[in-house]
């Protein structure tokens, strides 16, 4: 009989094998979900777009957290870590799926048994195992480069998931459901620092029309979709990002266009190389520094 | 034994559940904020519990969950599971007129109707948030918002004009 005297008791004993020091075994966000794949998907599919839809979530909050103790204010440094949390959260759980359903890639091999998939996944994936977007790979660069960055990775993520509401698969429905609550608020937060900015000094508006020339060539490869996003999306479980479009286009001008900033000409639709696990120099080096000390002590517990 | 035995005979496992408080908002009980969406005891005694999450990215879920365990063992329940529930998600609505009145006397003004979620594409609110609340200090109408963020994701923070002190905000979601 377990009779725990303190809570910190009921945390440790929650896992007998201890807990692996940089992940949160006791918590796994599905335990208790109904993880089973409805009839008609191909679960290798449907992991893959977890991965697709986790990576640039647990990218970009690894960006953000960068800000943590650099932001131009204290107010505006609890807003980037809390969305940056907002979208862990998302993160762990879109990985969790994709771990239910068995994509796993080489991860599971390198990870200790005790380490739960989400964080198996991303702890111990290298960089061409991920299948997140440039746009949330690429350096900061300043705040309000920053600003522009979230302001559309948020858009574009929220007129997914706000679709994925709805997807065939309910444990993707669900954590969409939710995400578009706290995506509504990401993506309204970073559009008013776009109008302050672009709207403001001289200064400012120079430094938000830069951000706005150095983050719009990244949106090239955001609406072509893969051949995992087609299949799924006639399945009825995902979204064609060709299909979020126009809405993104609409939002990001209305915004640009409040703001006095000029509008850059829409790239042309290029292939998408990151969802194919190709990426530039900046996610390994971001990689090095979220998966390092995880992987010199795999088997770290406390 | 016999009283572990006596125990379990007497006590409702709901009951001792809800006892349980947020670790974040601890004037709060999991039950007030919404978040223990269901007890129940299974044929073969085991003690099942739903928890939903308040945000995706909730830091306090694992100690809920760690916290509920140890009053239903502390009360003499020795199997239970504590099981996470994602849809329906989570609401400030199902916060309890209790649990309102209980953040108001913690100094967090609680918070109003969330807002209605239609199914299409969500629309972009480039004006300030349209959110009221009293100060939870001195009952004034008179408050402007500091920061849509917060100490914690759930959380905003305002100030009130007439009394000059700062206060937290429960956010509609």
């Amino acid at each position: 009989m377990v009779h725990e005297e303190t809570v910190y008791e009921a945390l440790v004993n929650a896992h007998d094998e201890g807990h692996w020091a940089f992940g949160t075994g006791f918590d796994e966000p599905l335990a208790g979900v109904d993880t089973t794949v409805p009839d008609g998907i191909d679960p290798a599919d449907l992991g893959a777009y977890c991965l697709m839809l986790g990576d640039d979530a647990l990218v970009l909050a690894q960006r953000l957290t960068q800000w943590i103790t650099n932001a131009p204010e204290l107010e505006e440094e609890v807003a980037i870590g809390n969305i940056g949390l907002d979208l862990l959260g998302q993160a762990r759980l879109l990985l969790a799926r994709g771990g239910s359903v068995g994509v796993l890639g080489r991860s599971r091999q390198l990870a200790t048994d005790t380490i739960p998939d989400e964080d198996a996944l991303a702890y111990f994936r290298d960089a061409d195992e991920f299948r997140s977007t440039a746009l949330v790979e690429v350096e900061n660069g300043d705040f309000a480069r920053t600003l522009v960055r979230l302001l559309v990775a948020a858009s574009v993520r929220l007129a997914v998931l706000a679709r994925l509401r709805d997807s065939r698969d309910p444990v993707l429905a669900a954590i969409a459901t939710k995400g578009v609550k706290e995506l509504t608020y990401h993506r309204d937060h970073a559009a008013r620092w776009v109008l302050r900015l672009g709207d403001g000094t001289a200064e400012s508006h120079r430094r938000a029309q830069d951000g706005v020339e150095a983050v719009w060539p990244l949106l090239a490869d955001l609406f072509t979709a893969t051949d995992v996003e087609t299949r799924l999306a006639a399945a009825g479980v995902a979204v064609d990002p060709a299909d979020v479009r126009d809405e993104v286009r609409a939002v990001l001008t209305q915004v640009l266009e409040r703001a006095t900033l000029a509008v850059p000409d829409w790239p042309a639709d290029a292939p998408p190389r990151g969802r194919l696990g190709e990426h530039g120099p900046e996610l390994t080096e971001l990689l090095d520094t979220l998966q390092g000390l995880a992987r010199q002590h795999p088997a770290a517990t406390w | 034994m016999t009283a572990v035995t006596l125990q379990r005979a007497t006590t409702d496992p709901r009951a001792v559940a809800e006892t349980v408080t947020d670790p974040e908002l601890p004037m709060l009980t999991l039950a007030d904020l919404g978040v223990l969406r269901d007890v129940r005891m299974e044929d073969d005694g085991t003690v099942v519990v739903d928890i939903t999450p308040t945000y995706s990215g909730c830091p306090a879920m694992g100690v809920m969950r760690a916290d509920l365990l140890h009053a239903l063992h502390a009360a003499g329940f020795r199997d239970v599971d504590v099981r996470t529930v994602l849809s329906p998600a989570w609401t400030s609505d199902w916060i309890s007129e209790d649990g309102r009145r209980k953040l108001a006397a913690g100094g967090i003004a609680p918070p109003g109707t969330a807002p209605v979620r239609s199914p299409g594409p969500v629309p972009l609110q480039l004006g300030p948030t349209r959110r009221t609340a009293g100060c939870p200090q001195c009952g004034s109408p008179d408050t402007v918002e500091q920061s849509e963020f917060s100490a914690t994701a759930c959380k905003a923070l305002r100030r009130c004009r007439s009394c000059g002190e700062p206060f937290e905000h429960f956010k509609e979601i």
